[in-house]
């Protein structure tokens, strides 16, 4: 049989190609190109290597706002995710209520960031803001515009207030995607609550929280706005995060190069690590040979 | 171990009951004996679940009692009524093992480790578990953890029943016979008294002794599966049991002459004196006759009191033929053996009197009696 020769087919991959193409290939080869040269001016342009990501990743303002962006991420995870699926499983199942409830739940994440961080700048306000003028009231000393740990606290609860609803969100629809027969059939079996929870409602919201971590890691890993907004980064350089120390030196000092191969690192941390949580996510999903202990 | 008496049980999911559409179960009463093995059968929506969990506790009955070994349990949570329950979906816990499927139940009741040993082991042997034993539950096929569910029943020494709702729903066809024969293997080993739901006659006769047969939230009829088909007490077990089910031929009673004659379609029906002298005792005007296709006679010759009727098809199913035939306005099935010889276009049908049922507002009349079963 002869095979009809008919490549004609190719064109129609053209418009995905495309709109890849400009949506990522593009700008992120624009990066590279950036930091693999020293630009002065349009024709002045010197291949440089490696130089920039030597810069960059000696450079100690980076190696501070990197710790601190991972102690950022991993304080606003470990706050969110267990108090996540605790609002979600001691949210009502059904009636007025529960809408009620899914409705309060999405507000904070309708506001758009810089929102948040204005609501917040005032509401933390010693002299006219609610909650410090409360707090200070109540006798502690707080002052976010002074105290490095102040402003570490605000930020963190305004992360916490604002992005919580999502991981309860989600986990809302995971518990709702259980079956009855989960639960009549661990009553059958004599589950105390927590063992409910351990073997049946946390196993089957693995899913949902797979994505609630994911997307909270790249979210809080790549925050901006709302720390800017709410701190400036300050006091010192104690709020200052990774983006907000690039935005410094790609805008705020036009250093083009050093920015491109910071943004380059900056991106491969954020992909490592996500790729490394989910790999060890499901790997653990495997078949395991041994009997792990049940206690 | 326990006899199960439902004590003049019925239930309504509305808080106040008006009328009889108003109950998902009829009261009723009933036992299901210490180490029998029955069957809960009936059509989807005719409350065979809502009993279920009546019996397991899921529910809590609105009137009437759910009696264990005499014991009103009404009040007792499922978790304490020693029974477990096998769902349509196979329900296991996923992040567990195959193993600590099988031991949850007791490592809850905190039983000794060693004596888990022994009875998972035990339990794992019955059901041909012993290869996975150690495998994630959740990778396995539908049919290995419905067996890991009613494996987590048969560990527990204190189950005195097991309920099962449809669990061969979601088994592949060529496993359904295996695993039901393991449950009658089962059964035969630990005389647990088994109540098994299912809307299909084939398995639910296959597995039980004896078949309570529900429509509409009542149950109709309780007996043998030969019982069920022989002797249908209601219409709807005749309709329901058998394929194709009971021919049903609604009579309409006229006086004349001082006698009273039986007929359908101006054909005048040849009954006996006894079928004639039930019917004559009633004053209900929804009166059928049944009789199943396997016990109609169809020839080509007519005989005595036999009646012509028109041949329209022939269904060949392989062993056996199904044929259509009109008789008046009516048609009936008539089911006859591959080599029997079928008459084209007129034939002649005849109505053995020992299979003719009689129906009066649905419920059959026991002619030695002259009873109506409609209580």
């Amino acid at each position: 049989m002869n095979k009809v020769q008919n490549n004609k087919a190719w064109w129609l991959v053209l418009p995905v190609f495309l709109l890849v193409a400009f949506s990522a290939i593009i700008p992120l080869m624009t990066v590279v190109n950036y930091s693999v040269q020293d630009i002065f001016d349009q024709n002045n342009a010197y291949f440089v290597g490696a130089e920039w990501y030597k810069q960059v990743l000696s450079d100690p303002r980076l190696h501070d706002s990197l710790a601190r962006q991972f102690f950022y991420s991993a304080t606003v995870l470990s706050i969110e995710v267990p108090l996540g699926i605790a609002v979600a499983l001691m949210m009502p199942t059904k009636g007025w209520s529960a809408s009620l409830c899914l409705i309060l739940l999405a507000l904070p994440l309708l506001i758009p960031w810089n929102v948040v961080g204005t609501i917040w700048q005032i509401f933390a306000r010693s002299d006219i803001g609610l909650l410090g003028y409360v707090i200070n009231n109540l006798g502690i000393d707080y002052n976010y515009t002074s105290s490095p740990i102040d402003a570490w606290v605000t930020v963190v609860l305004m992360d916490v207030w604002h992005w919580t609803s999502l991981i309860a969100l989600l986990c809302y629809s995971g518990l709702r995607a259980i079956p009855d027969a989960y639960y009549q059939a661990a009553k059958i079996d004599r589950a105390s609550s927590w063992a409910i929870f351990r073997f049946i409602q946390f196993p089957k919201l693995r899913g949902v929280l797979i994505i609630g971590v994911l997307l909270r890691f790249m979210d809080s890993f790549m925050i901006y706005t709302e720390p800017f907004v709410l701190t400036g980064g300050g006091p010192g350089n104690s709020t200052t995060f990774l983006s907000q120390t690039l935005t410094k030196m790609a805008i705020g000092q036009f250093d083009i190069g050093p920015a491109a191969a910071f943004s380059i690192v900056y991106f491969l941390i954020v992909l490592l690590v996500s790729w490394l949580f989910f790999t060890t996510i499901t790997h653990l999903d495997k078949d395991k040979t041994k009997e792990q202990s049940y206690d | 171990m326990a006899e199960i008496h439902l004590k003049n049980l019925a239930h309504s999911y509305m808080k106040t009951p008006q009328s009889p559409s108003d109950f998902a179960i009829h009261e009723m009463d009933h036992v299901w004996q210490q180490g029998g093995a029955y069957a809960l059968l009936g059509p989807s929506g005719c409350g065979k679940s809502t009993l279920l969990n009546l019996i397991s506790g899921l529910i809590k009955p609105s009137h009437g009692g759910v009696l264990f070994d005499g014991v009103e349990v009404n009040n007792i949570a499922t978790q304490d009524r020693n029974i477990a329950q096998v769902f349509q979906f196979p329900v296991i816990y996923d992040s567990m093992t195959v193993y600590e499927n099988l031991a949850f139940p007791l490592r809850n009741m905190k039983v000794a480790k060693d004596k888990i040993e022994t009875k998972v082991m035990e339990v794992a042997k019955t059901l041909d578990l012993i290869d996975i034993l150690y495998r994630k539950a959740n990778n396995l096929s539908a049919d290995e953890k419905q067996k890991i569910s009613m494996g987590r029943g048969l560990v527990r020494d204190d189950v005195s029943a097991i309920l099962f709702d449809e669990p061969l729903t979601v088994i592949d066809p060529n496993l359904k016979w295996k695993l039901r024969r393991k449950l009658k293997q089962i059964h035969e080993r630990y005389n647990i008294t088994m109540v098994y739901v299912t809307h299909d006659q084939l398995e639910a006769s296959t597995f039980a002794d004896k078949i309570a047969l529900m429509y509409e939230g009542k149950i109709v009829q309780f007996g043998t599966p030969r019982e069920l088909f022989e002797e249908p007490k209601h219409t709807f077990v005749g309709y329901f049991i058998g394929s194709p089910g009971m021919n049903f031929i609604e009579l309409t009673a006229n006086n004349s002459e001082g006698n009273t004659k039986f007929s359908f379609d101006d054909i005048v029906f040849p009954l006996n004196d006894t079928q004639k002298q039930a019917l004559q005792n009633t004053s209900s005007t929804n009166i059928k006759l049944g009789i199943r296709p396997e016990f109609v006679q169809l020839s080509a010759s007519a005989h005595p009191d036999s009646l012509p009727c028109e041949v329209v098809y022939v269904e060949d199913l392989g062993t056996y033929k199904i044929v259509s035939v009109t008789l008046g306005k009516q048609t009936l099935k008539v089911r006859l053996g591959e080599d029997q010889q079928i008459p084209t276009e007129t034939a002649y049908l005849n109505f053995p009197e020992q299979w003719l049922k009689i129906y009066i507002d649905e419920y059959l009349v026991d002619l030695s009696t002259g009873d109506n079963n409609n209580e």
